[in-house]
Parts: structure tokens; sequence; C-alpha cells
């Protein structure tokens, strides 16, 4: 009874677990191609591509889509920085305050967006700060910070100190050592954190509403949409882009960093 | 230019603390130029920290390193001429087997040619030419080794340090690895000085050696005084499968009422001699029997070579060695 | 081979010189490492939650609506007026049921996943739980705005099965749809618990994951059915879990404020009041004040749940 086999009920629930999770957004595929605009009926009562020309001609949609994509950049790069310094020093000692600062690294993500978005945007208030694409910059890299430094972290670890080590041995300075030892090693890592980090920035809006003011990101722009839809196909077309824009980066960062040291799942 | 006598390694007062561990308590050291020299103890003795102090990836808490005279106190790693050999091999496994050799090389900023041409040298060296092409992660655990060997000996230091450089190795390699490091060493003239808490090793290897006891060296000497002229009864239990005799047995055996160290060996079972034990377990080894004997509270083994009579377990037998074999110890 | 004169080789260049810097003092190698990224998360980030605090000791002129930055308890005692009062709660007992909820259908997968999946499986699970955690939080809840939409797939389905009588009555039902289920607390519910599942199933995994397969044999040999071990062996040790997985989807319940907003009725949770008070309502101040009440449950949830043990299943 207890041997290597899982009960059919087990499985079952396994698999409908799975499904659950992954059937849903099949359908924004689907209704992506309906030629019904004015509702969610179902099953669409026929099909068309019209909407992606459509989508393509809508002026409203280019500037939040670039707006997005700086954004994320940015945000991503300065998080790989930020991160990568962090691990780089946790990794390297343990010292006074270790602890604290771990805890200061995850409390962006640890606490609900709400409080990162409302706490940025009463700073703001209280600094007299106007909002621009750098407000939205600083919040979003606040909260990537940790998802870079987890993947980091992750690698410091597993990598054996003895290859620094080694590199010194050998005459190395530190210079070199980075150069020619620890980044070759580090990179997937980082690049993976950096995906990572670009996916979840170029998608997220419950921070970035606190920050962004008037201007709208990709996400915003949707989420706009949702409440008040117009075209409503159009708005599937968008999901399918953001969709497959924090996608590729997601599944790429798995298989960067899939031998052994997968925990970017706590990270989000 | 360093005059001959100059030692290749000195140790003046070194202590290493971590916190309120003394990892390394006020050892001074001397290691000739051109010796195979060992460290042996056991697992957090100090030997290894004692390699490291060397090596420059720790500093002492106080006293002074020399190298080849020269105090290395503000040196660091990087610019000793010392090199290592480590525990893990610590290949980069980015590199191929040829970038790895040529490694120190590159940061010295030696031209590709020159290094690449080194590096087959040094592979050729260790037995493993034509090896060049390869990544560390397709060899086998003995064929690291020598690129590990290799990649070091390519500096040409003055110091090779070994970090239990046999240690992941099976028997069978492990002896002949150590035919070969000896080998080696007699070619290349190189100090070289390795850490071991394998005794047989360091004793059939080293032309002198350090014994470690937290912290601090039990006793130094070649492999004959330690081995045969234990200084204590730690240095006794450890190095060897020695006998070691409490005060009372020592002079129940005709000698002082101190502690006391009897090589089994030199030991043999007879019908008379200078005390009388029963036998309580005897353990073939092939070319020889352990006969261990029950003498008062003490346990006193005895080596009987191979073709020589063994007692029965539980008889009562007599046990006879020369004199001079009682080695009368300090502590 | 050519002997170098000295054991020590020469320093050549800045690069040398800084290495043996660092050497010589690592707390400067650490300290360069560690003042930018500090600077900016205690800076920029504590700095933030900050002035939040200080803004929420302020009130606003209710005739003006200007805010007056003189410190005052007056913004707090807003929050225990019946209608906030009642916001907190509702807060809670969704995040109460989103947690349990998901602990429940999280299970099966992650013990699946954790004792029986192997080699390809066991990559198809954690890509299977990794790409929806990861994918875009506001596709997937438009997917369920398609989803529970009256003429969506569901009536559709129900209709094919023959239920579709029962199903638009169920729908007047005012608790479960009030006409639509993209317009209830069933709907909101039910979006909540999907995206943040995978939050809960990965800590659940990894715990599982420590257990030895041999203490659930040992479980058997003593006779224990199928039941017992697991209530009395797989439960416990699931926990640690459990409690990690739940301090996610409870927080996250909490805070959040677009799901309401898409999915629900008109009913107001923590994250939408703070949301609208800073917003249209313009009183920052009393956001602020509903902004720290998720801080203060959250603090008290991760003491409780540190107590636990949950934080190892991290």
């Amino acid at each position: 009874m207890h041997s290597d086999r899982a009960s059919w009920g087990l499985k079952l629930g396994a698999g409908l677990g799975l499904a659950f999770l992954h059937l849903p957004i099949l359908l924004i595929f689907l209704y992506a191609f309906t030629t019904e605009e004015k509702s969610y009926q179902f099953p669409p009562p026929g099909l068309t591509l019209k909407w992606f020309g459509v989508a393509w001609e809508r002026a409203d949609i280019w500037p939040p889509l670039w707006l997005s994509l700086q954004v994320a950049a940015i945000a991503t790069v300065l998080a790989m920085i930020l991160g990568t310094l962090v691990a780089a020093a946790m990794a390297q000692s343990r010292f006074f305050g270790r602890d604290q600062i771990s805890l200061l690294i995850l409390l962006p993500i640890a606490l609900p967006g709400v409080i990162t978005g409302m706490a940025l945007r009463s700073a703001f208030s209280v600094m007299d700060i106007p909002f621009s694409v750098w407000t939205i910059i600083l919040g979003h890299a606040t909260f990537c910070i940790v998802i870079v430094y987890n993947n980091a972290v992750a690698r410091f670890r597993r990598l054996s100190g003895g290859i620094l080590e080694a590199s010194s041995d050998l005459g190395a300075n530190g210079f070199q050592t980075f150069r020619h030892v620890l980044l070759p090693n580090l990179g997937s890592a980082l690049l993976a954190g950096g995906m990572l980090a670009f996916a979840l920035s170029f998608d997220e809006v419950i921070v970035t509403t606190f920050t962004a003011g008037q201007q709208s990101t990709l996400p915003i722009w949707m989420l706009q949409e949702l409440v008040r839809p117009r075209q409503r196909p159009v708005t599937n077309v968008v999901a399918i882009v953001v969709f497959a824009v924090t996608f590729l980066p997601i599944l790429a960062a798995y298989y960067l960093t899939r031998d052994g040291d997968q925990t970017a799942g706590a990270g989000k | 230019m360093t005059s001959p006598a100059t030692p290749a390694v000195e140790f003046r007062a070194v202590t290493r603390h971590f916190g309120s561990v003394r990892a390394v308590d006020g050892v001074d050291l001397t290691i000739a130029e051109g010796a195979f020299f060992a460290m042996l103890g056991p697992s957090g003795s100090g030997k290894t920290t004692c390699l490291r102090l060397i090596s420059g990836f720790e500093k002492p808490t106080s006293g002074q390193i020399r190298i080849f005279g020269q105090d290395v106190s503000d040196v660091p790693p990087n610019r000793r001429n010392v090199n290592t050999v480590f525990q893990d091999y610590a290949l980069f496994p980015h590199m191929s087997v040829r970038d790895n050799v040529a490694y120190g090389l590159m940061v010295k900023g030696v031209d590709r040619k020159t290094r690449l041409d080194r590096a087959e040298e040094m592979l050729s060296l260790v037995k493993l030419p034509g090896y060049g092409d390869r990544k560390p992660g397709q060899l086998s655990g003995g064929q690291r080794q020598r690129v590990a060997l290799a990649r070091a000996l390519v500096n040409e230091p003055r110091v090779l340090l070994l970090d239990e450089p046999l240690g992941a190795l099976d028997l069978k390699l492990r002896e002949a690895m150590q035919d070969e490091l000896k080998a080696l060493q007699k070619r290349l003239g190189i100090t070289f000085v390795f850490v071991t808490h394998d005794q047989h090793e360091a004793l059939s290897m080293a032309d002198s050696l350090a014994v470690f006891s937290d912290g601090k060296i039990a006793q130094i000497g070649t492999p004959e005084e330690v081995y045969a002229r234990p200084q204590s009864r730690f240095v006794a239990d450890f190095v060897g499968s020695s006998n070691v005799l409490p005060p009372d047995l020592t002079r129940a055996l005709g000698g002082p009422a101190r502690w006391s160290s009897l090589r089994p060996e030199q030991v043999r079972i007879a019908d008379q001699g200078q005390g009388r034990g029963i036998v309580t377990s005897i353990r073939y080894l092939g070319a020889g029997s352990r006969v261990a004997l029950r003498i008062g509270e003490a346990e006193v083994a005895a080596l009987v070579p191979a073709g020589q009579t063994v007692p029965e377990q539980g008889a009562e037998v007599a046990i006879a060695f020369d004199p001079a074999a009682l080695h009368v110890m300090e502590g | 081979m050519m002997q170098p004169a000295t054991a020590i080789l020469p320093e050549r260049g800045l690069g040398d010189r800084l290495t043996a810097l660092f050497w010589r003092r690592p707390r400067v190698l650490l300290a360069l490492l560690l003042v930018p990224p500090l600077l900016w998360l205690g800076v920029v980030y504590l700095g933030s939650l900050f002035a939040l605090l200080l803004q929420s000791f302020y009130s606003i002129d209710e005739f003006s609506g200007v805010v007056k930055e003189e410190f005052t308890l007056k913004t707090y005692a807003e929050l225990f007026r019946a209608q906030n009062v009642d916001i907190i709660l509702r807060t809670l007992l969704m995040s109460a049921l989103v947690t349990l909820a998901c602990a429940v259908i999280a299970f099966p997968i992650a013990y699946f996943a954790a004792r029986f999946a192997r080699g390809r499986w066991k990559a198809v699970f954690y890509l299977g739980v990794m790409l929806p955690l990861w994918s875009s939080y506001l596709v997937k809840v438009y997917a369920w705005k398609l989803i529970l939409a009256k003429e969506g797939i569901l009536t559709w389905t129900a209709e094919h099965m023959g239920v579709g009588a029962i199903w638009g009555r169920a729908l007047d039902e005012q608790w479960f749809g009030g006409s639509s289920l993209s317009t209830s607390p069933v709907g909101t519910f039910i979006v909540f618990v999907y995206i943040w599942l995978p939050y809960m199933i990965l800590p659940m995994q990894a715990a599982l994951e420590r257990v030895p397969g041999s203490m659930l044999e040992a479980a058997a040999d003593l006779g224990a059915s199928r039941a017992q071990a697991f209530r009395t062996v797989i439960l416990p040790l699931a926990l640690p879990g459990i409690v990690a997985g739940s301090i996610f989807t409870f927080s996250l319940t909490l805070g959040d404020y677009i799901i309401p907003q898409i999915v629900g009725t008109s009913a107001r949770f923590i994250g939408l009041a703070v949301y609208q008070l800073q917003g249209t309502a313009g009183n920052i101040p009393l956001a602020a004040a509903f902004a720290v009440v998720p801080i203060v449950i959250m603090l008290v949830y991760l003491t409780v749940a540190k107590r636990m043990g949950a934080f190892d299943a991290l």
C-alpha cells in the first residue's frame, strides 16, 4: 500500500491541480480570435485575425509598451548591480548585521505590494517629488533586487569557494579573478535573475499604480481596459504580448539555472 | 639571492584565532629548502590552517611567517611565489584543461603561444599529454589531481603546498600517486609541504614531518624519529598502532614509572619474558598476526610474523622484548 | 627551470595594489560592496516605510481636504468606524479562506511532485508550478474575467452537461452569483485561490521533500493505514511548509486591490481602500493608516509562523 506508487486519487488530484493552473491562460489566446467584441460569449461565434491588425493600429497601446520596456530594462540593470553586490558581500563573509540585511532585502516582496506602493507614494508626497519615469523605476528596482539576489546568492553558495582561492593562488589579482573565474561561473545565474526581474517589472501593476501618476505602463493600460472594456479582443491581443514578454524570460531563466540552484520560486 | 641555509618556510610564534577557537596556537616551525614536509594530525588540529597561512588565505593573529627569509605578513596570496594543490582540486569548471594549466601564466601576462606550450609541457610531465581540450568535468578523480598538480607547477613555485592531495582517490591510485609525487619532488627539487591525516602516507612520503594536536605541534622530526620515539601519548597513538603503556606497567616491565610506548613488532611471544598476560584476541593480518594480551589492567599487542606459532585465545603467555625498545615518553 | 630570485612576486599596477588593500582589510571590500545596495534599500525603501508611518499620524482637514502635518491619533481612530472595521474583517476572512483552499488544492500537487515525480516528470511539475507563478498577474486575472462571465465558458459547460437550469438558479442566489460569478464574492475567492496557489505549492513541496520516504514505510510497517499515516506522519511534517506557504497566500490576499476591483462586488478590501483613499479621495493619512494594518497583521502572523518553524521551509 505504501510502496512507491501513487494512488489514483493522488494522481487525479495532482493532475487536476496542474490543469487548474494552466487551462485558464489558454482562454486568453482563444478570445483574441473571437468576432464578438462586446461580451465574453463562449464559444466564440466566429474566429478572425483582425484584432491583431486593430491592436497594431491603436495609437494608445504603443506609448505604454515603450514605457514598460524602458522601465523594465532600467530597473533590471539597477537590480542586477545592487543584487549582485549584496550577494557578493553575503557570500564573502559573516558579519554583524547579516541577518538584518537579508531581511531588508526580502521586505519589499514579503510585505504586500500595496504597502510598498503606498510607502513610496507617501514618501513622494512628503518630499514633494513629482511623478515621473524615475519614480516608477525606483519602485520596480526596489522589489527586483531580491530576485537577482536570490539567484546570485544560490550560485555563490554552490560555487566552491576553492576556485576563487585557486585563482588568487595562481597569481590573479581580485579583478582578474572577477573577470576570468567569478563572472563566467556566475554569469548564467545573473542572467536568469535579470530575466526574472525583467519579467516581474514588465508586468507589475500593484506598486506601479502608486508611483506612476498620469503615465501609463502597459499593465496599467490593461487594467484600465479591464475596468472599462472597449474592444475586448484587443485587450486579449495585448495580454498575449504581455504573456509572451514575461513567459520567454522565465523559460530562459529556468534553463539557465536548472542544474541545482532553483530558488527563483521563493523570490517573487 | 638566498643562501642555501635559508629555510623555505619559517613560522615564528604564529597564532591564528577564529573567535575564541585557537586554530593555530603558538607554532614555531622551520621547513628546509627542498624538503618533502608533511603536516600530520587529526581534523581540527590546525594543520590545514597552517597551510593556508603559508599560501596567504589566512592571516596570523600574531607571529610572523617568512618564506625564503622574507616576511610575508603584508603579501597577498597572488604575490606569493607559492602554489597550492587543493583538496577538491578546485579546477575551473568553465575552462579546458589546457586553459586551467595555463591560467597562472595568463594572469601574469605571458603571451599565448608560450603559455600554451608550457601548459602542454606540464601536462606531459604529469602524464596527461593530449588531454588539453577536455573539460575538468570529463576527467576522473586521478586525472583531475594531475591537472591540479600541473596547474600549480607551471608557475615554477618555490614551495608547493598540497592539501590532502590524495584524500579523494581510491587506495590503489593513492599508492601509485604517492610514488609519483615523491619522484616528481626529487626531480624538480621544489619544497613540498603537504597536509594529511593519514599517518602511513606521511611516514612513507615525507622526509620530515610535524604532528599537530589542538593547534600546536606535538612533535617534529624525521619519520623514523617520530615513529620510533614518540614524545607523547598523543603522538604514539596517532602515528602508529603502538602499545601505549601506563606508568605502573612500564615499571613492571622494567622501565621507570612513566608513560612509555612499545611497538607491537618488537614484542615476541615467549615462554619466559618481562611480563605475562592472557591472550584476549587474535587478528590475522596476512604478513603476520596481531595478538592482543591483557596484562593487569592494560592491553599489549604483539605482532607474530607469519610462520611462527600463534598462541590460542585464553592462553597465558609471556612477552619478551629488547629493553631498548621500551620508549619512555615525556607526557 | 629558471628560479625566481625571491619568494615574492612584484606588484603590477593598480589591480594588485587594490587586491592587497582588500586582502589586508577585508572590511573595506565588504563596505564597498554593501554601501550602494544598503543606501538604496535603507534610504529609498525604509525611508518610504517611515514616510508611510509618518503620514498615518497626520490627519486631513475635513473642510479643506488639505493634509495637516501635525501629530495626531485621529486617523487611526477612524479605522475603528464600523465601515472600516467591516473592511478589515472582510479582508481577514477572505485571506483565511483563500489560504485554507490553497492548502487543500496544493497538497496533492506538492505531495505527488515531492514523493513520486522523477526525472522528466519532476521537471514537468516544477515548470508546471513555476510558469503560472511567474507569468503575468494581470493576464491571469483577466483570464478569469473571461471564465466567470455569465455568457462565458462555465455557463456553456453547465448547459452542455444538462444542468443549465440549476446553474442559472444558483447564479441568481445573492451570495453565490448575484447574476454573474464575475461580480460575486465567490468569484473573487476563486480568482484569489487561483492566483496565489503556486505560492503555497512550492514551500509545501520543499517541506515534503525533506520527509524521508523511509519514515512513511516505517509507519506502514507499524500497521498504520493510509489515513493514519497521513494524519500522524505526513501532515505534521508538511506543516512547516503549509505555514510558510500561508505566509504568502495570506499576505498577498491581504494587500491585493486589483482582483476585487476586476472580479467582485463593490464591497471593499483593505488594499482597495488604500488605493481609493490615496487616489480619488485624496486622503493619504487614512490610506497610510490602512496600509499599516496589514503590516501589523503580518508581523503577528510571522511571529507565530516562526514559532512553528516555518522559516526552515522557505
